[in-house]
C-alpha cells in the first residue's frame, strides 16, 4: 500500500475542509431562509467522498445521494454553481430546477445527487455498463448509505455488476442511521460489506473517518475495476455530526455521548494531526491560510449566488424534453 | 408493398436502428434471437429478472452517451421499475437543468384478450401520460409500429412504446427503406363526415370494422388514430371533430382518468371545437375493473366493434349515454 504524496494529502485536506465550510454555510443560509426546502449536511463524513474521489480520474463517474454536496466537491464541482443552485438561481448547476438534492455535473462525471434512497445505484451501474461497452478503462462509483443497502435496487445492481464484471465500486457510507433508525436494528449483519460474499466479489470494511485508509482501499478497488475484474463493495464506517436534515424540529434521537465520541474521530482533525506530526508537511500557519482561502472561496460562492438572477417563471417549461 | 406482422415490424425496427447506430444496445430478460445473432451478447444482453435495475441501467447508460433499448416484455413488469421510470428517467433531464440528454426506448405489451387475467392484461398508459418527461407511442399497425419505433430510437428522450398484445400477429403493409414516422402526428385511418371515432391500438381495427357496418346504414364515420399519446396531435383530432360535430373515443383501458378522458377534455375545452359539437362526447371504454380471466367475463369487460357502432348510433339518434 503506497501512501499518497504530501501534496495529495494536503489536497485531500483542502477538499475535506472545503466540504465542511460549504456545509456550515449551507446550514446557516438555510436557517436564514436563503436556501429552500431541505439540506442534508455531510459534516463528519468528508473522508469518504474525498478519499474515494482522490482515487478516481476526471473521466470516471460517480453518483450521489440526498446528502450529496460532499461528493460534488470531491469530484471537482464548481462552488459558485453549487451555491447558486442551493439559492435557486438561474446560474446554478440545474438552472434552479434541482436544488440541494439534485446537483449534478456531467462534465466532471458527477451523475447527480438523488432524492430516492437507492435510486441512483442502478443508474450509475448503467454508467459502469457504458464504461465496459466503451472499453477504455473508465470506472463508476455508487455512493450510498446503510439505509440503501437494505433496498432491492442495491442487490439487483450489485448482482448484475458482479455477473457482468462491470467496472464498479459500491461505496457504502455506513453512518449507522437510516434517518432515525439505527443500522443495528435494520441490518441483519452489522457489516454491509459482508454481503459481497453473496455476490462473489470483494467486500472491504474501512474506517471511514481515516481518509488515507479510505483512499488506499478505494485505490485497490479502482485498480480491480479498471483491470476488468469486476466490482467491489467498500464499506466506510462513519458518522454524521448533524441531524438527518437541517429542517427545524428534526428529531435526533441519537445519544449525545455517541455524537461526542464520533466528533473525537474527526476526519479533518486526524489528517491535520497526521500531517503536522511529520516535519514540514503542514505548519499551523499553512493550515490557517488554507482554511482562510477556503472560507474566502465559500464567501465568493455566496456572493455569486446572491448576485445571480432567479430563473424566469417561463423557464419552468424548458428542459421537460430535449429538443 | 411488403406485408409483415406487427411483431416482425417491431423487430425490424430495432435491427435497423442497431445497425444504424453502434451506441444502441438492447436489454431484456431474454435476448431476442435475431438481435443476438446479429449483434452478439455485448450489445444484446439477457438480464436477470430485475426490472428496477435494468431500467436504471438504461438511464445511466443513456446519460453516458449510449442509446439503450429496453424491452420490459409486458407493462405489468414495468411497475416493478416505477421508481426508475417516474422518479429517474422522466425527471432526470429536467431536474438537472438539461445538462445532457437521456435517449432511451422502453417497449411493453399492453391490452387484453389473451386470457391471462388481471396482472398480464392491462392498458395503464394514462398513468405514464400523467408523468411529465415521457414520450408515449401506441401504434396500431405494423407500419406505424416500425416507423414510430425507429423514430423513438433516434429521439433524445425517454420513449415508451406500448404495443398491443392482440396485434402481434396482425399482418400489414410496411414501406421498404428507412421508414420513419414523426411522433405527434395522428393518422386518419378512414375518412368520414358524420362522426369522429378516436381509437387507440387494437381498437383502431374495431373502430374500422364498426365504421364499415355503419356505412351500410348510411353513417359516415371518420376513424382517427392518434398513434402517439405524448406528444398528442390535438390539432388533427379537433379538426376532425369540427368537421363531423360528433366525437366517440374508444379505448381498451378503463375510462377513469384515461387517455379517453384527455381526448374529451382537449376537444371540449377548445371553444371553436366545442361550438361545433352537436352531441355530448361519448366514450366506449373497458369497464373499470381488473381484467378477469374467464372468457365470458373478459369479453364482457372490453369494448369492441359492436359497442362502438352502438355508441355511434345512440349518439346520432340523440340518445343519452348509458
Amino acid at each position: 500500500m503506497s501512501t499518497p504524496s504530501p501534496e495529495l494529502q494536503r489536497e485531500m485536506l483542502r477538499q475535506m475542509q472545503t466540504i465542511r465550510r460549504f456545509e456550515e454555510r449551507a446550514s446557516d443560509d438555510f436557517r436564514a431562509g436563503d436556501i429552500y426546502g431541505v439540506v442534508h449536511s455531510y459534516i463528519g463524513e468528508e473522508a469518504v467522498a474525498v478519499g474515494v474521489c482522490a482515487a478516481l480520474e476526471r473521466r470516471d463517474q460517480i453518483i450521489s445521494t440526498h446528502r450529496g454536496h460532499g461528493h460534488c466537491i470531491a469530484k471537482g464541482a464548481d462552488l459558485n454553481r453549487m451555491m447558486a443552485e442551493l439559492y435557486g438561481r438561474a446560474t446554478g448547476y440545474c438552472k434552479g430546477k434541482g436544488g440541494s438534492m439534485h446537483i449534478a455535473d456531467f462534465e466532471i462525471g458527477m451523475l447527480g445527487a438523488n432524492g430516492i434512497v437507492a435510486g441512483g445505484i442502478p443508474i450509475v451501474t448503467g454508467a459502469g455498463l457504458a464504461a465496459q461497452l466503451e472499453g477504455e478503462g473508465r470506472v463508476a462509483v455508487a455512493f450510498f448509505g446503510d439505509g440503501a443497502s437494505n433496498a432491492g435496487p442495491f442487490h439487483e445492481s450489485v448482482n448484475i455488476a458482479a455477473a457482468w464484471k462491470l467496472p464498479m465500486i459500491y461505496v457504502c457510507e455506513n453512518n449507522l442511521y437510516a434517518v432515525q433508525t439505527p443500522a443495528a436494528k435494520s441490518l441483519a449483519q452489522p457489516d454491509v460489506a459482508s454481503r459481497a460474499a453473496g455476490y462473489g466479489i470483494p467486500g472491504v470494511v474501512v474506517d471511514g473517518n481515516d481518509v488515507l485508509a479510505v483512499h488506499a482501499a478505494a485505490t485497490a478497488a479502482v485498480a480491480r475495476a479498471r483491470a476488468g475484474d469486476g466490482p467491489t463493495i467498500l464499506e466506510c464506517k462513519t458518522y454524521r455530526w448533524r441531524a438527518h436534515t437541517e429542517r427545524p424540529n428534526q428529531p435526533d434521537s441519537r445519544p449525545a455521548d455517541e455524537i461526542a465520541a464520533w466528533k473525537q474521530k474527526d476526519p479533518i482533525g486526524r489528517l491535520v494531526a497526521h500531517l503536522q506530526a511529520q516535519q514540514g508537511q503542514l505548519t499551523e500557519d499553512e493550515w490557517q491560510a488554507m482554511d482562510a482561502a477556503i472560507l474566502a472561496a465559500i464567501e465568493d460562492s455566496v456572493a455569486f449566488a446572491k448576485a445571480s438572477p432567479f430563473p424566469t417563471p417561463e423557464s419552468a417549461l424548458e428542459d421537460v424534453f430535449a429538443d | 408493398m411488403r406485408e409483415i406482422t406487427y411483431e416482425q415490424a417491431g423487430t425490424e425496427a430495432i435491427l435497423e436502428e442497431m445497425r444504424r447506430d453502434p451506441r444502441t444496445f438492447h436489454l431484456a430478460t431474454d435476448a431476442p434471437p435475431p438481435l443476438l445473432a446479429e449483434f452478439g451478447p455485448q450489445r444484446v444482453r439477457a438480464t436477470p429478472i430485475a426490472e428496477s435495475a435494468l431500467t436504471g441501467i438504461a438511464v445511466g447508460a443513456a446519460g453516458s452517451g449510449f442509446r439503450p433499448i429496453v424491452n420490459w416484455s409486458q407493462v405489468t413488469f414495468a411497475f416493478v421499475a416505477m421508481d426508475q421510470i417516474v422518479n429517474q428517467a422522466a425527471k432526470i433531464h429536467y431536474m438537472f437543468g438539461g445538462q445532457v440528454t437521456f435517449p432511451m426506448v422502453f417497449r411493453a405489451q399492453v391490452g387484453g384478450g389473451t386470457r391471462r387475467a388481471a396482472q398480464h392484461s392491462q392498458s395503464p398508459y394514462s398513468m405514464f401520460m400523467n408523468v411529465a418527461g415521457l414520450k408515449i407511442l401506441l401504434p396500431s399497425t405494423p407500419a406505424d409500429l416500425k416507423g414510430l419505433l425507429k423514430t423513438a430510437v433516434r429521439d433524445d428522450n425517454p420513449v415508451i412504446s406500448f404495443e398491443s398484445g392482440r396485434l402481434g400477429g396482425l399482418v400489414g403493409p410496411v414501406p421498404d427503406g428507412d421508414h420513419t414516422i414523426p411522433l405527434g402526428k395522428a393518422d386518419v385511418k378512414r375518412a368520414g363526415t358524420d362522426v369522429t371515432i378516436v381509437a387507440f391500438a387494437w381498437l383502431v381495427h374495431e373502430a374500422l370494422a364498426a365504421a364499415e357496418a355503419l356505412a351500410a346504414e348510411g353513417i359516415s364515420a371518420e376513424v382517427v388514430d392518434p398513434r402517439t399519446l405524448v406528444p398528442f396531435d390535438v390539432d388533427a383530432v379537433r379538426a376532425s371533430v369540427r368537421k363531423t360535430g360528433h366525437l366517440l373515443v374508444a379505448d381498451e383501458a378503463g375510462p377513469t382518468a384515461g387517455a379517453s378522458a384527455e381526448v374529451a377534455a382537449l376537444v371540449t375545452e377548445d371553444p371553436e371545437t366545442f361550438a361545433a359539437l352537436r352531441a355530448p362526447v361519448r366514450r366506449v371504454c373497458a369497464l373499470q375493473v381488473p381484467i378477469p380471466y374467464s372468457p365470458g367475463l373478459e369479453d364482457h369487460v372490453f369494448p369492441d366493434r359492436r359497442k362502438i357502432a352502438d355508441g355511434v348510433r345512440a349518439m346520432l339518434s340523440g340518445a343519452r349515454a348509458a
